[in-house]
């Protein structure tokens, strides 16, 4: 388990996995907004018979369809990357993760692709109601979709409701619910969702926009930034409390991720949130790591420690703190929590060794070590830590997670912005006259992408070293293939999925210019 | 009710779920069969958008049936998982490559301004059409002739070619088992269109395709059926030591005749499906071929796995070898998604309302030719 020391074969598997993911990203959150933005232009068409509405929602379908199949295609790598990639980790944890994954596929995929079909070809076949609820349920499947496979990476962030078995050498589920809620995939679920419904605002009202600059389809475009501006806005607002809700989890579930976010070296009470800054190569050091110093930064004062804590004397812990301890705010320090990994590892070795010899007596002894609880809460639950070669390795990239985190709440404010000014001018009857408003919409378009793609990067490269927090390494979770296997297939699908890309930008933006045609 | 349900019997239960998809993913693979033909069957480019759309409105069935299989695969016998896709990680890429092609092809096509034009897209179908049966084909029949891999206390497998899956590649009983699905696949694709399609030439053409189809397929899957039913299989004692069984999947079918009777079920159905639209040229061949195709496949899978067989063996260490009740997930697991499993029906009865729904009409010349959502 700990023996499995190749980085370059664990680097070049990150990167798959982590070209599939972002390729992934590019396409989802369109579907899961713009299914439930459908589903709203339709039941107005239902409600009012207007076929100016069935028109509307037929060219933002026909959207949908080209950025639907790839998102499908993309998505299906991932499921099965966890074993061709990651086939220790899928035995580790098969038996909590893989339940929502099937989960997944018997609830939301079924309902997804089955409507999916009347949705693009029941027009003409089936009655209007029939075809409105289709295009609800499609919008309910693709959310119900994303909901399993976040309940399955959140429980990657904060692994709850398992008990560790040695006679098989894996977590075994043993609470249902305390996976489904835990809140950091309560917080992940309605953040992920809200953020996608934002970027499939964004995506209509920037295509909007460009209608209104061409001066075509004006009524188009003004009954659909109606639609995406309110509903924009919404999300925009969703996203900004559930962001705020994820923090402050992730504060209190995975603290060295917080730190990161925040460039907070040491701890402080009355601790500053960083509004705005640049970091720049220092002489500070933790452990034997240099870090990154701030070179500028601007801070609200206090509110840091208000956010996390409820008020401005509440402690935040620093990077330093997590690495060399801290009695007074009794946070353990990363070589005690080695030392517990090692002794846990050390029990299961015993265990391994007495089945080899069959020792009925020892056998029993050891397995009641691992159901007594103060051994699982103190001493297994750092058992990953056992293959930590040096204390300051638990720290992830400070730069990458700082900056995407904070690009990312800039961003979510300027959308905020965005949407509002847009139904601003909308209300006043003035939008098509905006034109400079216009114009920055339609290049706003990639933000909300940008955006989406930074939460991801800051959630997943915030958790390293760990696959699963505190339990098992990257590098004890790769499968034992070959390097050059895996850099051939990241080659293969690098080009595949660059060239579906642009394919499909390239469709879309002929569509779009196209206009709608029904 | 819960407390009475035995570790035993939820393994089994899952096997037969896990069953149950592979042989419904077998069927729908009717789909593939069909993208396999749109370069021989068609005469002109009308029939091949007609064959384009009529495989296009069920691909996401497939596909959807393949990602649940895979999930309800890992949840449930995760072993499975981590040691066959962690091991043979060509194969499985490989099936996966031409899964991903597949998904866009159908919706890029036809749509102005897709770069790499019409043909690239039909030829990401072809692909798709005849090594995803193909390979699916392969990889299932590992099930029954094993692969070089060990496992070690901690179940992390080590795979002992350097080939990491194209090995199985070299073994003729697994390349039978291929080009039976594939040929399978082109025979319920054809028995599709001539269902579906209001095309005379087209129905016509395809039943003569349909004789040339079975002949490779009668051939491969004898070749495969019989090698099986004479060759050894892994099994266990009480203790757990895994030992060779000579003519195991002989005993398997003898000791559960009710899996025999649903094995001979699904071969009289396949055939009778041919045979009605070779002889009478019914239309409704697909109505017996299909069912046929599920039974047989699902009755295939259950004697790779109950009766104390190994699902997955090891050729190069047996005591390595998969077995429903070592490669599980606890029973805990188990039983929690039992009860999600108990939808199965009333999402089987939505599938099977909207399939209805949209196939209540003959795919047409005319509704070709309109303004209608097509690819």
């Amino acid at each position: 388990m700990i023996d499995n020391f190749d980085m370059s074969l664990v680097d070049w598997s990150r990167a798959q996995f982590a070209l599939t993911a972002i390729y992934h990203w590019i396409f989802v959150p369109l579907t899961l907004g713009l299914s439930f933005i459908l589903a709203i232009m339709e039941s107005i068409y239902v409600k009012t018979g207007n076929e100016e509405w069935k028109r509307i929602t037929r060219f933002w379908m026909t959207l949908f369809g080209i950025n639907f199949a790839i998102g499908i295609a993309t998505g299906i790598i991932l499921e099965f990357e966890f074993g061709t990639n990651w086939s220790n980790y899928s035995w580790f944890v098969g038996d909590i993760f893989g339940a929502p994954l099937a989960v997944e596929g018997i609830l939301a995929f079924f309902l997804e692709s089955t409507f999916v079909v009347v949705m693009f070809f029941g027009w003409s076949k089936v009655s209007k109601k029939f075809h409105l609820t289709s295009t609800w349920l499609v919008a309910v499947g693709a959310n119900l979709s994303a909901l399993w496979i976040l309940v399955a990476n959140a429980w990657m962030q904060h692994p709850v409701g398992m008990i560790f078995n040695p006679e098989t050498a894996r977590n075994e589920m043993v609470n249902f619910w305390a996976v489904i809620f835990n809140q950091v995939a309560v917080d992940k679920f309605l953040h992920t969702i809200s953020s996608g419904f934002l970027l499939a605002s964004m995506f209509v009202l920037s295509i909007s926009s460009w209608f209104l600059i061409r001066k075509r389809e004006q009524i188009m475009a003004k009954r659909s930034i109606l639609i995406a501006g309110i509903f924009g806005l919404l999300s925009s607002l969703l996203v900004a409390f559930t962001g705020d809700s994820s923090a402050r989890t992730i504060s209190q579930v995975q603290p060295v991720k917080f730190a990161s976010m925040e460039a907070l070296y040491e701890g402080k009470t009355n601790a500053g949130l960083v509004a705005f800054g640049f970091l720049k190569d220092s002489d500070k050091k933790i452990g034997s790591k240099t870090v990154k110093d701030f070179a500028i930064k601007i801070e609200i004062p206090g509110l840091l420690s208000v956010l996390t804590g409820g008020d401005k004397d509440a402690y935040v812990p620093g990077l330093k703190d997590h690495i060399d301890g801290n009695v007074e705010r009794k946070i353990m320090a990363t070589p005690e929590k080695m030392e517990r990994g090692k002794y846990a590892l050390g029990v299961l070795q015993l265990y391994s060794r007495a089945r080899m010899t069959k020792d009925k007596e020892q056998i029993e002894s050891i397995k009641g070590i691992f159901n007594d609880k103060d051994f699982q809460t103190n001493y297994f639950r750092y058992f990953g830590y056992a293959s930590v070669l040096s204390p300051e390795d638990v720290i992830p990239n400070v730069s990458v997670t700082f900056y995407s985190f904070h690009l990312m709440v800039m961003l979510g404010f300027i959308f905020l912005l965005i949407f509002a000014m847009a139904l601003y001018f909308l209300f006043r009857d003035e939008i098509a006259d905006k034109r400079w408003f216009l114009w920055i919409v339609l290049f706003s378009l990639p933000l909300p992408y940008i955006a989406s793609e930074l939460g991801w990067i800051l959630t997943e490269v915030g958790r390293q070293p760990w696959i699963i927090q505190d339990l098992m390494n990257v590098s004890g979770a790769v499968s034992q293939i070959k390097t050059g296997s895996v850099i051939t297939t990241f080659i293969l699908f690098a080009v595949l999925f660059t060239g579906l890309l642009i394919s499909e930008i390239s469709i879309m933006i002929k569509q779009i210019k196209t206009g709608p045609r029904h | 009710m819960a407390t009475m349900i035995s570790y035993l019997f939820l393994q089994h239960y899952w096997w037969i779920i896990v069953s149950l998809l592979a042989s419904l993913l077998v069927f729908l693979m009717f789909v593939q069969g069909g993208q396999s033909l749109i370069f021989s069957l068609p005469e002109n480019d009308l029939q091949k958008t007609m064959i384009v759309n009529a495989m296009g409105r069920k691909w996401e069935f497939t596909f959807t049936t393949l990602v649940t299989f895979g999930g309800a695969f890992f949840a449930s016998f995760p072993l499975f998982y981590s040691t066959s896709f962690g091991g043979a990680y060509w194969v499985w890429m490989a099936i996966l490559f031409s899964f991903i092609i597949q998904a866009v092809a159908y919706e890029f096509r036809s749509k102005p301004g897709n770069v790499f034009g019409k043909q690239t897209f039909d030829i990401f179908l072809f692909l798709n059409g005849s090594l995803g049966p193909f390979l699916i084909g392969v990889a299932v029949a590992t099930f029954f002739t094993g692969s070089r891999f060990s496992l070690n206390y901690f179940n992390q497998v080590h795979w002992e070619t350097q080939w990491y899956g194209l090995e199985s590649l070299l073994n003729i009983r697994n390349l039978a088992l291929g080009f039976a699905v594939l040929f399978l696949a082109r025979i319920n694709g054809l028995l599709y269109l001539i269902n579906t399609i209001d095309d005379e030439d087209l129905v016509k053409n395809s039943g003569k395709k349909l004789i040339i189809n079975s002949i490779p397929f009668l051939l491969s899957f004898l070749f495969f059926v019989i090698s099986l039913v004479l060759s050894s299989g892994l099994t266990s004692d009480s203790t757990g030591t895994v030992t060779s069984e000579k003519l195991k999947y002989l005993h398997n079918f003898l000791q559960m005749p009710v899996v025999l009777i649903i094995f001979l079920a699904g071969v009289v159905g396949v055939l009778y499906g041919i045979g009605i639209s070779v002889i009478k040229k019914s239309r409704n061949g697909i109505w017996f071929s299909g069912p046929g195709t599920v039974l047989a496949v699902f009755s295939l899978f259950l004697i790779a796995g109950f009766n104390n067989t190994s699902f997955y063996p090891s050729s190069y260490n047996f005591q390595s070898s998969l077995f429903i009740r070592n490669a599980s997930s606890s029973l805990f697991t188990l039983k929690t998604m039992m009860y999600f499993s108990f939808i199965i029906p009333f999402i089987l009865a939505y599938i099977w309302y909207a399939w209805k729904a949209i196939n209540n009409s003959k795919i047409t010349e005319e509704e070709m030719n309109s303004e209608e959502h097509k690819y």
